[in-house]
């Protein structure tokens, strides 16, 4: 009895360990981007572009990565909500609950929103090529568009999903048409899909990896979508592979730029669900 | 006359919300095509087992020997997994069995942070914090010799980085448990741990088992934080605290000379396609598990 005892206390413990371990790496990197960031930020970082010196360490921003970034998602991410909309209605509303074909598209989507984005990254780079463009902006758009729209999609869809029939019901009862249904079911599921496009929002400014081949990098902020632009994490990634150590301490600041904006994004996608799906 | 137009427009909409519904779908089997298509040249020219099967990764003298990678992938993931498995799988039962709600529900939203952070920023702390830590705490212990820049490292930053995908999993998973398996248990005598290892963690094997897949076709694929931090040297490794070089790695490393070497860039979509098709896989089979469990995939 002793020995059960002494069992269930010790892995009580472990699991106490394990919840601790799980948590702590949370706390540790937003620190370490704080403790480093804080000491090398300064306005220049955000109202500048790199100016002559600016990777040999002298005066600069990087507000043109910043802006490439804002230019690159923010298009993704609405030409993603156009195409994710449609998808999530036929699945929702013009498709049966339960009917083989919704569940394939579903099935699809998981599948593609598992897909590693440096493989979106390699399949931008094919269809670049096939177009003959050269790395431009609207090169990284369409590349995170495809890298994003399968999240979207999926989490559109849960929110949707949540719709009780009946509502569907009582609008058919008037004589609605399947479309003018849906537009009752977008009014009520509203700010799950703002909570949806802004998580996807937050993840085509995050990445990295599918940008790599396609939207190259420039000094300048692009005045248009033929030209390349920078985004903040490979801003990030190429300073901190300097050898100079005030390159590198931008890096952190540009870090915490991108952590900030980041976070920001997620409190307020939580925020407007949790604020409106209570109330209603 | 309205009424007709109302069911004209239903069913335009119709037809091109489906036409937007199926153009999605297709889409995953035109990336597969195109990286197929793309890489038919290099695997006439060496065949398929040469590729997978070769160490010799010499591009300049066109040798193409996938091996390397390949290992260095599944030494990473591997590595990762190891240590955010058990993490893991104790700290979701510990939310679901053990802790009060208000605990778990203060606890999920921020692990959901985490999710969100971009893996440049994990690459970032992996080079400041988890490299020096192997390299000055870990190595020194198993009197090994390393500079941290390791598979060592690259595992454990890619164990933080699926740490919230798997407690969200299983969490869900543990929670399709009926309770009263748990309450029959626990009448005839057992202690809660007990009841969870014998009870709760079998009956969610299956749960557990597709949790595992998909942290690992996840772990497989992270590109930016895993490359600053495991060294991407072309060696077979041969322990955890060896370098390696993964192959999402080398695909974001050699975009540059990718066409001015003849066969490169087969090369390096062959290397994407190689993960094209273990992630389809991987997600197949996790995807048919948790719908025999009745487990939804995202719970945003």
């Amino acid at each position: 009895m002793r020995k059960r005892k002494f069992t269930e206390q010790f892995f009580l413990f472990l699991m106490r360990v394990s919840m601790f371990l799980v948590m702590l790496p949370l706390f540790l990197i937003i620190l370490t981007i704080l403790v480093k960031g804080i000491p090398s930020i300064d306005l220049a970082m955000i109202t500048q572009t790199p100016k002559g010196g600016f990777y040999l360490g002298k005066e600069g921003g990087v507000l043109n990565a910043i802006a490439g970034s804002f230019y690159l998602s923010a298009s993704a991410t609405i030409l993603a909500v156009c195409i994710s909309l449609p998808v999530v209605l036929c699945l929702n509303i013009y498709m049966k609950r339960g009917s083989n074909k919704a569940w394939l598209i579903r099935l699809c989507m998981d599948v593609m929103s598992g897909v590693p984005s440096i493989v979106f990254g390699a399949f931008g780079f094919l269809v670049m090529l096939f177009f003959g463009m050269k790395v431009s902006l609207l090169a990284g758009i369409i590349t995170v568009t495809i890298l994003i729209m399968p999240v979207t999609i999926r989490s559109m869809d849960e929110m949707v999903r949540t719709v009780p029939e009946q509502l569907l019901q009582a609008t058919y009862s008037l004589g609605a048409t399947r479309v003018e249904a849906a537009m009752v079911v977008v009014r009520r599921v509203l700010p799950g899909l703002i909570t949806a496009t802004l998580l996807s929002f937050g993840r085509a400014i995050g990445d990295a990896a599918s940008v790599i081949f396609t939207t190259g990098f420039t000094d300048n902020i692009p005045q248009s979508v033929s030209q390349p632009a920078a985004t903040l994490p490979l801003a990030i990634f190429f300073q901190l592979s300097s050898p100079i150590p005030e390159v590198r301490d931008r890096a952190y600041a540009a870090a915490l730029i991108l952590t900030f904006i980041i976070l920001l994004i997620s409190y307020s996608a939580r925020y407007i669900s949790n604020k409106f799906t209570n109330a209603s | 006359m309205l009424a007709l137009l109302r069911i004209w427009v239903d069913r335009m909409a119709a037809r091109i919300f489906s036409l937007f519904a199926w153009f999605s779908v297709f889409l995953l089997f035109i990336i597969l095509a195109g990286l197929v298509f793309k890489s038919l040249p290099i695997m006439r020219s060496y065949g398929f087992a040469d590729l997978l099967f070769s160490a010799d990764w010499k591009p300049l003298q066109k040798q193409f020997g996938f091996l390397p990678f390949m290992v260095s992938t599944v030494y990473v993931t591997v590595t990762a997994l190891a240590f955010a498995l058990p993490a893991c799988t104790l700290a979701s039962l510990y939310l679901v069995e053990y802790a009060r709600p208000r605990f778990t529900n203060a606890v999920l939203p921020i692990i959901d942070l985490l999710a969100g952070i971009p893996s440049v920023i994990y690459g970032i702390w992996g080079i400041l914090v988890i490299v020096p830590f192997v390299r000055n705490h870990i190595a020194p212990v198993f009197h090994a010799d390393t500079t941290g820049y390791s598979i060592l490292a690259g595992g454990l930053v890619l164990a933080v980085m699926v740490f919230p995908l798997m407690i969200n999993l299983l969490v869900e998973v543990l929670r399709t448990v009926p309770r009263e398996l748990r309450e029959a248990s626990l009448s005839l005598g057992t202690t809660r741990w007990e009841t969870s290892l014998f009870v709760v963690l079998r009956k969610a094997l299956p749960g557990i088992f597709a949790a595992v897949i998909l942290a690992f076709s996840r772990a497989f694929g992270e590109t930016i934080a895993v490359l600053m931090v495991v060294g991407n040297v072309v060696k077979i490794p041969h322990g955890v605290f060896d370098s390696g070089y993964p192959i999402p790695a080398l695909i974001a490393n050699n975009y540059g000379e990718m066409l001015s070497i003849p066969s490169y860039d087969s090369a390096l979509m062959f290397a994407a396609l190689i993960l094209l098709v273990i992630i389809i896989l991987f997600n197949l089979l996790s995807a048919f598990i948790l719908k025999s469990l009745h487990v939804h995939r995202y719970s945003v």
